[in-house]
């Protein structure tokens, strides 16, 4: 079967975002930017179903194809995840900052054209926060949806997937196609090798334009300013456990 | 205008993440309906009904609601949208599960995780894991929203409002298969008063069971751990606290072995009175923290729970 995984381009985990002066957004400038920490977790469990590796079985995986929207930059992000294994990529160039509602869209198209029989992918972005791509791509193709993975089984022409939900884990079975959005703990994604690496700058990247789709990605939400969370000070060392409680008595919080 | 809140609740009774949905509710509309969508779940809707502020609560009760499967509960809510100019869930794992799908199904652009109400289209939401908060203006007709419950007040019971019943969908192409929740005693770690949170430094999981538990059972406190600890095996994925995990917001948070990464941070910030426990002077937990113990959390705790008496 064939596996869509879409990628995002983002500031890299390691890099604390700074909001600009003007409030206008928060400062991307010569930062750091790496694929979407879910979505690499995304892309190795789908190298993971077509090596067959862990519970999966050899195979049930054929084909990986990764797509990105953004910037013509956001390559290098389809470059990374086709070094990992996965098989070709398409960029879907646009210098917007898309709703997640136009992802949705836009990826809907793509599903219409490849005809994946899953579509797997982070959870959410570090950046927008929003979490909502995967449910809203689901919803548009009328596909079933199993969010915050934590363990994905693929057989009978099911996904069976472990949920991460508050109070613990549940399990549910999703008929194919789906939608699965992946969290913290399926897995630990590897790191590509130097032979990986060249042999995936012979790998496929088809790139097109958002017009291309002839879908409506206007925007919906304007955004008013972008500003620094309120600051916490640092407070006082206290001595011993003994101090601690009576600071705390004298707080009013024990 | 007219809003619908959807219930976070356990088929008994609401949680209070919904009281406090109900408050973010109010300050868009006078005119705040709560539907409860479950299986068996009449009395979380006579609960809902005390809520002060509710006008009616709708009950949407079917064996396909039981475990708040996105597809089920996404086509309720749809089916009954058409009298409200916004739906609000809290940003619980169910909320953030079915209501990007409403929203798509709706054609509007959702709205996660707000943390104030500015007007009736303008809110606040972080953005960046906490680092940065954005101010957005809907222009969709009718706003889909889920709610940071731990920015709002809990709407204090008083109400009386009626329960009437609505349709509820069948079941999607998803079937629950099962559930293994953490069982406690103590308090949820999203509403618990005390939070007292292990990291990574615990070194396994009978350690962090051995250290947290007591320390959490005298102090009436909930557990919570990092992302670390999670990750680590020492404590389940329900524990960990973060902008990926629970966001809490207790009077008072106790962070033991925690050095406080920016992930972290985002997810226990807002809460009233910081303490960290660490023996790494340099920890950045320490650069929120009212107040700092710099020790090993070894001698540190049990002298803790001997001044706690």
């Amino acid at each position: 079967m064939k596996v869509l995984v879409p990628v995002k381009r983002v500031i890299d985990y390691n890099v604390k975002a700074r909001v600009k002066a003007d409030q206008s957004g928060v400062d991307l400038a010569n930062v750091k930017m790496s694929m979407n920490p879910f979505d690499e977790i995304a892309v190795e469990e789908a190298v993971r179903l077509k090596e067959g590796k862990e519970h999966h079985a050899a195979g049930t995986v054929t084909e990986i194809v990764v797509v990105s929207i953004g910037v013509t930059q956001a390559q290098e992000t389809i470059r990374t995840a086709l070094a990992m294994g996965a098989d070709r990529g398409l960029l879907i160039q646009s210098d917007a900052d898309l709703e997640p509602l136009a992802v949705a869209k836009l990826l809907k198209a793509v599903v219409d054209e490849e005809k994946p029989d899953l579509v797997l992918m982070g959870k959410q972005s570090i950046d927008g926060d929003n979490n909502a791509v995967g449910q809203m791509l689901a919803a548009l193709l009328d596909w079933p949806q199993a969010t915050f993975a934590s363990k994905i089984v693929i057989g009978d022409g099911k996904a069976t997937v472990t949920r991460e939900v508050d109070g613990g884990l549940q399990t549910i079975a999703s008929t194919l196609p789906a939608v699965v959005t992946v969290d913290l703990r399926l897995n630990t994604p590897r790191y590509a090798s130097l032979p990986n690496i060249m042999k995936a700058k012979k790998k496929e990247i088809a790139v097109k334009a958002v017009a291309d789709y002839g879908v409506d990605t206007a925007p919906r939400l304007k955004v008013l300013k972008v500003t620094e969370p309120p600051k916490r000070s640092a407070g006082i060392k206290v001595a011993d456990a003994a101090e601690l409680v009576s600071k705390l008595k004298s707080a009013g919080v024990l | 205008m007219a809003v619908l809140v959807i219930a976070d609740h356990d088929g008994s009774a609401v949680r209070d993440t919904t009281n406090k949905t109900v408050t973010a509710a109010l300050a868009l509309s006078s005119d705040v309906d709560v539907l409860v969508v479950g299986a068996g779940a009449q009395a979380a809707a006579d609960a809902a009904a005390k809520i002060a502020g509710v006008r009616t609560v709708l009950l949407a009760d079917n064996a396909a609601l039981g475990h708040q499967l996105a597809e089920a509960v996404a086509a309720t809510v749809v089916g009954l949208a058409g009298g409200y100019d916004a739906v609000l869930s809290p940003a619980t794992t169910d909320g953030k599960n079915f209501m990007p799908r409403i929203a798509a199904n709706l054609d509007v652009a959702p709205i996660s995780d707000i943390v104030e109400v500015v007007s009736a289209d303008t809110f606040v939401r972080p953005i960046y894991a906490g680092n940065a908060l954005e101010t957005v203006q809907s222009s969709d007709g009718k706003k889909v929203i889920t709610v940071r419950a731990t920015a709002f007040a809990a709407a204090a019971d008083g109400g009386s409002a009626k329960v009437e019943s609505a349709t509820g969908a069948a079941e999607g192409k998803t079937a629950f298969v099962s559930e293994e929740m953490v069982k406690s005693d103590r308090p949820e770690l999203g509403a618990a008063k005390i939070v007292v949170s292990g990291g990574r430094a615990l070194g396994s999981a009978e350690e962090f069971h051995a250290v947290m538990d007591p320390l959490a059972d005298k102090l009436g406190a909930a557990v919570g751990a990092s992302r670390a600890a999670v990750d680590a095996g020492y404590a389940p994925n329900d524990y960990q606290v973060g902008q990926t995990g629970k966001v809490v917001a207790p009077a008072l948070y106790i962070a033991i072995g925690i050095s406080g990464a920016i992930q972290h941070l985002a997810g226990m910030k807002d809460s009233k009175v910081i303490v960290a426990i660490n023996k790494d002077a340099d920890a950045p937990i320490f650069q929120v923290a009212d107040y700092g113990l710099v020790a090993d959390y070894k001698t540190a705790v049990p002298e803790l729970m001997a001044a706690l008496g």
